[in-house]
């Protein structure tokens, strides 16, 4: 059983080869880790599979499909939701808002029916708001309900993009560097909230992160890279002590 | 200080907040409606060209402040839609059609010029819009057939059923369209579709991974814009009687995007404070003009010099524009005295993701 198949996916800008025949299976359920230092091309594989990069080669096969020619915007109908690095959030708007527009594929109405508000619109509409009430729940998030994310520290804007991309009822969950820039608190909190998602809501996680005590912890697998290419794949501990991945952090 | 108890997630979907909302609306609504008993026709005149650059407002703030694409064109769709209104009724079009008619032409204009669009911000975008002005003046000073070139053209007068050119009937119809575009924006605003442009506004690579479609929002973002200033440009054919292509200016697209600056970008009550600022300063100007020296009020080009400063003004020390403002004022006054004075300094903004194209 694979939820996501990538087979000797590759991509350079330039002369860098960022990504290089990097091929991995993600089971459903599963909390699949991609560990690796900077420059690695972690992120570059999230951006290969939400569509953001083309890859020059090989093949991505999400729950039967093959996305590697699909288009960036309909990945998230499938089911692929994400956050990013240093959070893309709709500044401007409030937690509320951002969450809503999490909800945007799974909306009914068209550009007509939302010009006179129907009352097919509006019981969407309020479907949502429940929805987005339960993420806020899980989340802890109430008292930001109604700010501006330009008024919100860095912890909490994390958590609203883990919320917004819950609101899209994902089957598979990317998240990139999720503890960055969190206290070991909120780190901790996080640690139990990937719980929470992954056994109670079912979904499945992969993520990218450097906070290895969270990766040991949280995930089930893990995967390491160094310069575009696998190191090694397999349990957290495993690969925590494997000599290339030791080598690939320190040094010879 | 109001708190509203909130009981079900409708109040929060609704357009009105509470009921002290409602009333103070009907009340602006009765006071709207009354105002032919009370004002003179060069007044109402002017009012109801208030309503027009609100209606246009509308559209530009729908560009401007909710998707964040800027225009410098939209004198030009206030003059496909006033010439098509035009031309239509002299084709003995009925006048809602022509005005419909006009609506629609707008529109698919929009969606031409939106689609170079796609691949331009900021100043490159400003720079496109302001090309697509230039080309629309050009035909319109030389396809004689249609648009009469300099000689201009004729608009007969509004009528459907009762004549609808005096100044009190012209105003309620103003007003109606005002209020009907309004609710439409509003309604769009609320919904996914509104909240899509606000997505493509302010990160274009999360609203993509959210399954938006970023040249399908940014296209339609034209296309209605354009839809409502084409409208607004039935009325003003109206409003002025007759057309000729030195209305539809380069000076006109920037008034229209003065209006939606100082009125405050990104809220529709930005857009009525806008339109009565833009729509009464020059008579403002003409008066002080009249009082001021004549080594002043001589001065050419002092209105276009008076309108740069004040968007300038605005820009420096109230982005927020006119709306802004007076919810500070609002604000100060039911906090009071426990106003803080930090409550509006913008904080320091965190690092984005690298942009990624």
């Amino acid at each position: 059983m694979t939820l996501l198949r990538v087979q000797d996916i590759g991509v350079s800008f330039g002369g860098v080869q960022a990504v290089r025949d990097l091929s991995f299976a993600v089971a459903p359920g599963e909390v699949f880790s991609i560990v690796g230092p900077n420059g690695a091309g972690k992120t570059t594989v999230f951006n290969l599979i939400s569509r953001i990069y083309r890859s020059d080669q090989g093949g991505i096969v999400f729950d039967g499909r093959d996305i590697t020619r699909a288009p960036a915007h309909a990945i998230a109908e499938l089911g692929i939701a994400r956050t990013f690095q240093n959070t893309e959030l709709f500044e401007r708007e409030t937690v509320l808002k951002n969450l809503l527009i999490g909800c945007h594929i799974h909306r009914k109405s068209n550009l007509l029916s939302d010009m006179f508000f129907l009352p097919s619109v509006r019981r969407t509409e309020l479907a949502f708001r429940r929805r987005v009430e339960d993420v806020i729940d899980l989340l802890d998030l109430q008292s930001h309900r109604d700010k501006v994310i330009g008024e919100l520290p860095f912890g909490v804007r994390k958590m609203v993009e883990i919320a917004r991309a819950l609101c899209m009822r994902p089957k598979l969950l990317l998240l990139d560097e999720p503890s960055s820039g969190l206290n070991p608190e909120e780190t901790e909190d996080l640690s139990f909230w990937l719980e929470d998602i992954n056994e109670e809501l079912g979904v499945t996680v992969m993520m990218v992160e450097h906070d290895m005590n969270l990766v040991t912890r949280a995930s089930h697998r893990v995967l390491a890279m160094a310069d575009g290419a696998l190191v090694t794949v397999g349990e957290p501990d495993a690969v925590r002590n494997h000599p290339e991945v030791l080598r690939a952090y320190l040094g010879d | 200080m109001r708190f509203i108890r909130k009981i079900n997630y409708g109040q929060d979907i609704d357009l009105f907040e509470h009921n002290g909302q409602r009333f103070w609306y009907a009340v602006l609504a009765l006071a709207v409606l009354l105002c032919p008993l009370a004002l003179d026709h060069f007044l109402l005149g002017e009012l109801s060209l208030v309503c027009i650059y609100a209606i246009a407002g509308v559209g530009l703030m729908l560009l401007v402040g909710y998707t964040g694409q800027v225009s410098l064109g939209h004198a030009a769709f206030l003059a496909i839609g006033a010439y098509c209104h035009a031309w239509l009724l002299n084709q003995g079009w009925p006048f809602p059609l022509a005005l419909a008619g006009a609506t629609g032409l707008s529109a698919a204009v929009g969606v031409v010029v939106g689609i170079p669009a796609l691949r331009m911000t900021g100043i490159y975008l400003a720079v496109a819009t302001l090309a697509f002005l230039v080309i629309v003046e050009q035909v319109l000073s030389h396809w004689t057939s249609v648009t009469g070139g300099f000689r201009g053209m004729a608009v007969p007068p509004a009528r459907f059923g009762i004549d609808l050119s005096a100044p009190a009937p012209f105003y309620y119809l103003c007003l109606a369209v005002l209020g009907l575009s309004l609710v439409a924006a509003l309604n769009w605003l609320r919904s996914p579709t509104g909240r899509a442009m606000a997505a493509v506004r302010d990160s274009e690579t999360s609203a993509e991974s959210m399954g938006i479609h970023i040249a399908y929002t940014k296209t339609l973002a034209f296309a209605l814009s354009a839809a409502f200033t084409g409208l607004a440009g039935g009325l003003f054919a109206h409003k002025i009687g007759y057309l000729a292509p030195d209305a539809f200016t380069l000076a006109m697209s920037i008034q229209l995007l003065l209006m939606v600056v100082v009125g405050g970008l990104g809220s529709m009550h930005g857009v009525i404070f806008g339109a009565v600022f833009i729509g009464l300063l020059p008579q403002a100007i003409a008066v002080l003009r009249d009082a001021a020296p004549p080594s002043i009020s001589q001065i050419p080009g002092l209105e276009a010099g008076i309108f740069g400063l004040i968007l300038v003004l605005f820009l420096i020390y109230e982005p927020e524009g006119l709306y802004g403002r007076w919810r500070k004022i609002r604000l100060y006054f039911e906090e009071f005295p426990l106003y803080r004075k930090a409550t509006y300094k913008r904080q320091k903004s965190y690092l984005r993701t690298e942009r990624l194209r």
